[in-house]
């Protein structure tokens, strides 16, 4: 193969004329990182919430619940971000609709809300598996202690739940860092949107993508590590196979 | 002695016949023969240079330059019934499939620059873009400075990134600047008023106006901020292929045969939809016509 290779590339001024190559990569894993983090603590809370409604013995909380998973989990994501972006600000009352389009960095905040908003139905079975994984026992105990429905999940079921779905949960956190990527989709200047801004101009797409693949896979290690951190503090002594693993 | 006396005049003749012989040679050429087959690479709706009719066949004003070149090569090669296939590329994949020898030209508007020519080489230029402002009538965008403080979009990767950048810098315009990934997502963008202006290739902007929903409510603006050569692009260090393009694309500028291939694809209506693009020659343009070039620097099509 006849390819020029040139390393040197990232030392050499970018596009905007002041930085280099290198720095714009950075900045685009900046990006990648913020809109990450971002989405996933949407997807927490949201997913949380959903996941807690699709448990609930309330046949409207289900349904609800059932119906945000099924609506956000089945249209692709590609497509969930070109709606957000460019349909809802159109179907909205014309004032609201162009406040949205002049919003300074609005590729950013409809990326993090569009991601937050597909991992939290992923993230809503997430939690509603590790509920029902839970013995039936364990909500009758707490109802009959004299707690209310919503302190039996706060202080009984939840504290339980989260701490067996924790590595789901990583590996939620994993999927949405690198989903981010389909923000470019939008015009968001993230990791793989440098990576490719970089070599449509250079034309050295190896370099720009090698830099791209070894700067993911860092942030996504920095990511495990994390949550590995998380998981030790988290585990119950004695509970599901969390014990059984410690050989390992 | 007798074979000295008949090694030294074999040697100048090999000598002498060596450098007319590696003109000749062509890697390109010889894989060509070898598979029996050319494969030329081509983009999906890069209108009208290089896009899919009705049938997904590929056509277009690129298209039909390049298949000029086919025939220059069948005939080189002495072949009449050389296989031709297509294959689609992307912004990204051209140069991978390029350089690893999947396609042997591609035809589509890559823009012929000084820093793409240490990875590639390209053909004698056989378009001349304009980069221009795309706005809206309602809100009239007719210069850089129109824009101050304003949003504008422009297509990721490309030169008129580094051109609104340099003008932003320069006369502190405090312009935000949004990178779209391609020309429908541009063009979108400047439709739903997320910007007032698209700044990109004329021929480009002029053809997404064209197919948009009220093509009536757009304008460009008048003076190009600077201008693109395109061209066929190829491996580098191949000058014997490279010589038989441009010989190729220079034959139909002598002959006048581009005039007739110019209108049909920018001042005719073209397949699928009918549309007719009314984008007649540049200046620039017959300037290259006239003396044909394959020189990246911009400022020579001024």
């Amino acid at each position: 193969m006849n390819y020029h290779w040139n390393w040197w590339i990232f030392f050499e001024p970018s596009l905007d004329g002041t930085n280099t190559y290198l720095t714009t990569l950075f900045w685009g894993l900046g990006w990648t990182a913020a809109t990450a983090i971002v989405a996933f603590a949407i997807a927490l809370v949201l997913g949380s919430i959903v996941g807690v409604a699709r448990t609930a013995p309330i046949g409207w909380m289900q349904r609800a619940g059932t119906i945000f998973v099924e609506i956000f989990r089945n249209i692709p994501l590609l497509v969930q971000m070109f709606l957000w972006y460019f349909v809802l600000p159109e179907i909205l009352p014309r004032d609201a609709g162009m406040w949205l389009k002049q919003l300074p960095n609005a590729q950013f905040y409809t990326a993090a809300v569009c991601l937050g908003f597909y991992h939290a139905a992923r993230m809503a079975e997430v939690v509603r598996a590790g509920l029902l994984s839970l013995s039936r026992g364990q909500k009758m105990a707490g109802q009959a202690l004299g707690l209310t429905l919503p302190q039996t999940y706060r202080y009984v079921l939840l504290p339980v739940a989260y701490r067996i779905v924790v590595p789901a949960i990583t590996s939620e956190f994993l999927s949405c860092t690198k989903n981010t990527s389909v923000g470019i989709a939008i015009g968001l200047v993230e990791l793989t949107g440098t990576a490719r801004a970089m070599q449509e101009n250079t034309f050295q797409v190896f370099e720009a993508f090698a830099a791209a693949t070894v700067l993911y896979l860092a942030l996504n290690m920095v990511i495990v590590f994390a949550m590995r951190a998380v998981e030790k503090s988290a585990v119950i002594p004695g509970l599901g196979n969390r014990v059984a693993g410690r050989g390992r | 002695m007798k074979l000295k006396l008949l090694a030294a005049p074999l040697l100048t003749l090999v000598l002498a016949a060596l450098p007319a012989h590696a003109a000749e040679e062509s890697a390109t050429l010889a894989k060509i023969a070898e598979r029996g087959e050319i494969t030329v690479g081509h983009r999906d709706g890069a209108v009208p240079f290089s896009y899919y009719d009705d049938q997904q066949k590929p056509i277009g004003y690129a298209m039909e330059v390049c298949a000029r070149v086919v025939d220059a090569v069948k005939a080189k090669l002495g072949k009449p019934d050389l296989k031709v296939s297509y294959m689609a590329v992307t912004g990204t994949t051209r140069i991978p499939l390029l350089v690893n020898g999947t396609i042997d030209m591609e035809c589509g508007t890559t823009t012929n620059n000084a820093d793409r020519q240490k990875q590639v080489t390209f053909s004698t230029t056989n378009f001349v873009a304009g980069i221009r402002i795309l706005s809206k009538k309602s809100a009239p965008i007719a210069s850089m400075s129109d824009a101050k403080g304003k949003t504008v979009v422009t297509l990721a990767g490309t030169t008129s990134v580094k051109l609104i950048n340099a003008a932003n810098t320069a006369d502190s315009l405090g312009l935000n600047i949004l990178s779209a990934k391609d020309l429908a997502e541009g063009m979108l963008t400047l439709e739903t008023d997320r910007a007032v202006a698209l700044i990109f290739d004329d021929v480009s902007i002029a053809g997404a106006a064209a197919t948009s929903k009220s093509p009536q409510d757009y304008q460009m603006s008048a003076d190009p901020l600077s201008v693109e050569p395109y061209g066929v692009m190829l491996r580098r260090d191949d000058d014997g292929f490279k010589s038989l393009v441009n010989g190729t694309i220079e034959g139909l500028y002598k002959s006048g045969e581009i005039n007739g291939i110019y209108e049909k694809w920018f001042t005719q209506p073209i397949p699928p939809k009918g549309i007719n693009m009314n984008f007649p020659m540049s200046a620039q343009l017959k300037k290259v016509i006239a003396n044909p070039t394959d020189d990246p620097n911009p400022d020579l099509y001024r």
